[in-house]
Formats: structure tokens, sequence, C-alpha cells
């Protein structure tokens, strides 16, 4: 009964489901996943261990906390901010679009922007609503959960498509630290080079998203 | 053991440093919780770090089961920390103004430089692709502590500040890549790779794509975490029906943690990029940003089957 050795994969589904402890939830499912698979506790122990410090690599971000630490203590995140209120004349969707921008050159400069708490419901959403009320669209409920759905969705986007173009993203490293634990010599370079092209198509796609969103906000103004 | 390598160990006991300061920072706090157990966590990690190296693997192995024993009793806790006054940091902002952004840009700008340089020069060959990470990291640091004037001790003040914040989260990428060698071991990887090729025609390289591909999102939006996925899922699916049959592992890679994002924006699991905010700009459906993102999200997955077909390959 090979099929038993899956029990490792059920038990992170069913652990990062229900929102177990992630760390304590992994480590258990590559006990158990050892265990039935015949290997001895001392076997699983070195396994692990060996594994884990020759993968240090996927932690090396640590290095770059000191530096952008200090970069916000000395207002980068203000002048972020400082910049997209500049912006003038924008229609809801362009607003939107600009901060997906800002966000995914953030995101692949590994700058940290704070996201929807520090960004999205300050400035991205004010700007994009009072922009709907200029074109003479009514603000009602439903249309603000349109337009904030569409600005804390353009912070995901640039965050989740672009992080991995920065070669000390924690993401960039897992793949690297995969990749080389499997036996495929692959560098962060390559990962955060071949990271690029869905970074750039995202913000294409999320381009055409604002137009249809312009679009379906001027239907409204002129009913 | 090379320069490289020796260097490497130089930059893990920095980190080793850092996460000490860590749990000293814990230690000292006099309003701080669970004292105690929060500090043991950081300071076994530190050991890892500093120590690993040098030592019988399976004692890594132990400390490794004591770490998870404290994050899952949640005995790990962030502490009070040095936290910038926003009138200062609006007032600097204005003095500064866009200059701020010259040491962030130089962190991606100088790895790049570095990496390509040790690459390519045989006399660098030190600056691995990880050492020119970490170096960047210092330049960085320099180059932010030469245009600030910032006193140096603020180097340990906001680089355990932000440490502290990401938490002992910060060692899934190292963790899941341990998880993944050990299914590996165990032959988790074989089990998944027959089951899908009872599905998958043989030598079917869109149709192996697309079930990457799509197995990574799917996985993602159950475990509402990208990581996790595909650690299971490249090595279950990604290496045996794509690289073993001769796509590049840097496209497959580099696309399948992507196609698995495309899982997340879909996921209440992912509650922190998807409820949460939700919540926080008050708008009266709660789903609201997951409704804006399920088409954007499908039609990315389609763009990174096609993608991968074509440059995999």
């Amino acid at each position: 009964m090979d099929i038993i050795k899956l029990i490792g994969v059920v038990i992170v589904v069913i652990g990062f489901a229900l929102k177990f402890d992630t760390i304590a939830t992994v480590v258990i499912a590559g006990i158990v996943t050892g265990l039935v698979a015949g290997m001895t506790p001392m076997e699983i122990l070195t396994t692990l261990g060996t594994s884990f410090v020759s993968q240090r690599t996927a932690t090396l971000f640590v290095l770059t906390l000191p530096a952008i630490g200090i970069c916000e203590r000395f207002g980068l995140k203000e002048k972020a901010i400082d910049f997209i209120r500049s912006i003038k004349n924008a229609t809801t969707g362009r607003v939107i679009l600009i901060y997906q921008a800002i966000r995914t050159l953030a995101a692949a400069f590994s700058v940290r922007l704070g996201g929807h708490p520090q960004f999205v419901r300050p400035v991205v959403v004010p700007m994009a609503e009072g922009a709907a009320a200029a074109r003479g669209v009514e603000v009602t409920d439903e249309v603000a959960d349109v337009i904030r759905g569409a600005s804390a969705a353009s912070e995901n986007y640039g965050n989740f498509f672009a992080q991995n173009c920065f070669m000390g993203a924690s993401g960039t490293l897992l793949i690297v630290s995969t990749l080389v634990e499997a036996g495929y010599d692959v560098t962060a370079a390559q990962i955060a080079g071949w990271s690029i092209p869905i970074a750039v198509i995202s913000v294409i796609v999320g381009a055409v998203r604002a137009i249809l969103l312009d679009k379906k906000l001027g239907e409204r103004s002129a009913e | 053991m090379n320069f490289g390598q020796i260097l490497a160990e130089i930059f893990y006991t920095l980190i080793g440093i850092i996460f000490i300061l860590v749990g000293v920072k814990a230690l000292k706090d006099p309003g701080a919780q669970k004292k105690g157990t929060t500090a043991a966590f950081w300071f076994l990690l530190a050991f890892t770090f500093i120590c690993g190296n040098w030592i019988p693997k399976w004692i890594v192995g132990v400390a490794i089961l004591a770490m998870a024993a404290l994050t899952g009793i949640k005995g790990v806790v962030q502490s009070a920390s040095d936290v910038p006054d926003p009138a200062v940091v609006r007032e600097r902002a204005d003095k500064f103004g866009y200059k701020i952004f010259i040491p962030a840009l130089s962190l991606a700008f100088s790895a790049v430089v570095l990496a390509t340089l040790g690459s390519k020069v045989p006399a660098l060959k030190w600056i691995t692709a990880n050492n020119s990470i970490c170096l960047a990291g210092i330049i960085a640091l320099i180059v932010v502590l030469c245009m600030t004037k910032a006193e140096p001790k603020y180097a340990v003040i906001d680089g355990t500040r932000l440490m502290d914040n990401v938490g002992p989260t910060g060692i899934l990428p190292q963790l899941l890549s341990a998880l993944g060698s050990l299914f590996t071991a165990a032959g988790v990887g074989t089990v998944i790779a027959n089951g899908v090729a009872k599905v998958v025609p043989e030598g079917n390289k869109l149709i192996a794509c697309a079930v990457y591909c799509i197995a990574m999102a799917l996985f993602t939006i159950i475990m509402g975490n990208g990581f996790a996925a595909f650690s299971v899922i490249t090595i279950g699916i990604g290496v045996p029906f794509l690289i073993a049959q001769g796509a590049n592992p840097i496209v497959v890679g580099a696309l399948g943690l992507t196609a698995g994002y495309c899982g997340t924006l879909c996921t209440p699991m992912a509650a922190n990029f998807n409820i949460m905010p939700a919540a926080l700009l008050e708008v009266k459906n709660k789903y609201a940003i997951i409704k804006s993102q399920v088409p954007v999200a499908l039609c990315m997955l389609l763009i990174h089957i096609v993608l991968m077909y074509f440059f995999a390959f």
C-alpha cells in the first residue's frame, strides 16, 4: 500500500486548512511520512537536519531587512504615497492601474509599501472613489464594493506576480532550494529573470481590467 | 571549503546573530508575554544557522522538533519594538524627498550586478548568487547609513524589528524544502507521479504543463499557501512529468510558483490577502476582493500554461 505515503500531504492540507500552526504542521507531516515509509527516527532527524542546513539559503532575505527598515524610518512609504497623491485627473481604472504598476515595481525591487492598511485604504480607495464621483457616478454601496474590491486586488496582483523578480525574495529562494534539493542546479538570478515575463503580463492584464472597469462605471454615469 | 562557502557561513552566522537579538529583545521587553519560549525559539534557530554546518545533522533535526513544539503551543510571540514615530518619519520624508528610494533600489540593483559579475568573472567565482544577495544587503545598508547619517545601531534596531514582524513563518520556505527532501526520501513524489501517470497521457507536453499549473493553483486554493503547494506539487508532478521529460527547470520553477498564486487570488483560505482587507476597506460583501480577482486569476493561469509550454521545452 504505497498510497499511505501520501498521509504527509493530507496532514499538510488539513493542517493548513484548519489553520493549525504552520511550522508544527509541516514538521509533523514530515515525521509521519518518514515513519510510514519505514525510515528510522534517526534517519528522519538526519534527513530533516541535513536539508534544513543546506537550505539555509531560503532564509537569506534576513540580511536585506536592516537596510529596508532604515529606509522606512526615513520616509520610504510616505514618499510613495506622496507620488501617487500627485496624480491628477485620472479615472478610477487608471488610479487603480497606476497603483498596480507602482506596487509591481516596488515588489520587484523588494520595497515594502505596506499594502492594504497603509496604502490601499488611505490613498487608493479615496482617489478611485473620488474619480468616479467626479465623473458623475453615484458611489452606492454596490459601486463602492466594486471599486474597493478592484483596489484591494491591484495590491495583490502587484505583490504576488512581481515579488519573485527580486533575487532575495523568499519565494524565489524557495524555488531555488526546492529544485536544488531535487538535484537541479538553478540559481536565484535565473529564477528572478524568468519571473519577469509574468510580472509584465500581469500589468497588461491589469490594464485591460482597468479599461473594463472604467467602461462599466461610464455606463452608470450615463444612466 | 572554498572561499565562497566560507563567506556563506559568515553570512549565516550574521543571520544567526539577528535571530539571537530578536530573542534578546523579547527577554528585555518588560511587557512581553511568553518571553522564555519566544527567546528559546529564536536561540534554537540561531543555533541551527551558526553551528548547523559543523555538527551531526540529527542534532539539527532535534532542534527543528523543539522549534515546532514551541510554535505549536503558540509560545512564540512578538515583543515591543522601537517603532519610528509617524510625525518624525513625515518630517524626514519631506527633508529627503524621493532620494530615499536610492538605497532601496540599490539593494536589488547591486544583487543583480554582483551575481552577474560572479558568474562571468572567474576570479570572482566566490560571489555566488546567494552570496550576492547578502553582499547587496550590506551594500544597501552602507548606502542608507551614509545618505541618512542614521546611527549604525538602527541597523540592529530595524533589522530585529522587521524580523520580529515576519516572525517564525519566515523560516517556512526553508522548512518546506526540508519537507520536500523528506518526501523525496520517503518516495512520496513517486506515488503522486504514478497516480498522475494514470490520468495524463504520456508524452503530451501541453497536458503536462496544464496539469502542473492547475494542480499548483488547486492545492493553493485548498491550503491557502502557495509555498506549501509548490514543494508538494513540484516534486510530485513538476519533476517527473516536466523536468524529467526535458523541460527547463528554471522556467518550470519560476512559473510554477506564480501559477500557484493564481489560486491564492481565488481562495478565502488566504485570509490575510482576501478577507481581512475586505473588512479593512469596509466592503459590504466580504468576498468582494475575491470576486474582483477570479477572472484575472483564470486569465493569468491560462497564460502560465501557454508560457510554460512554449518556453520550458
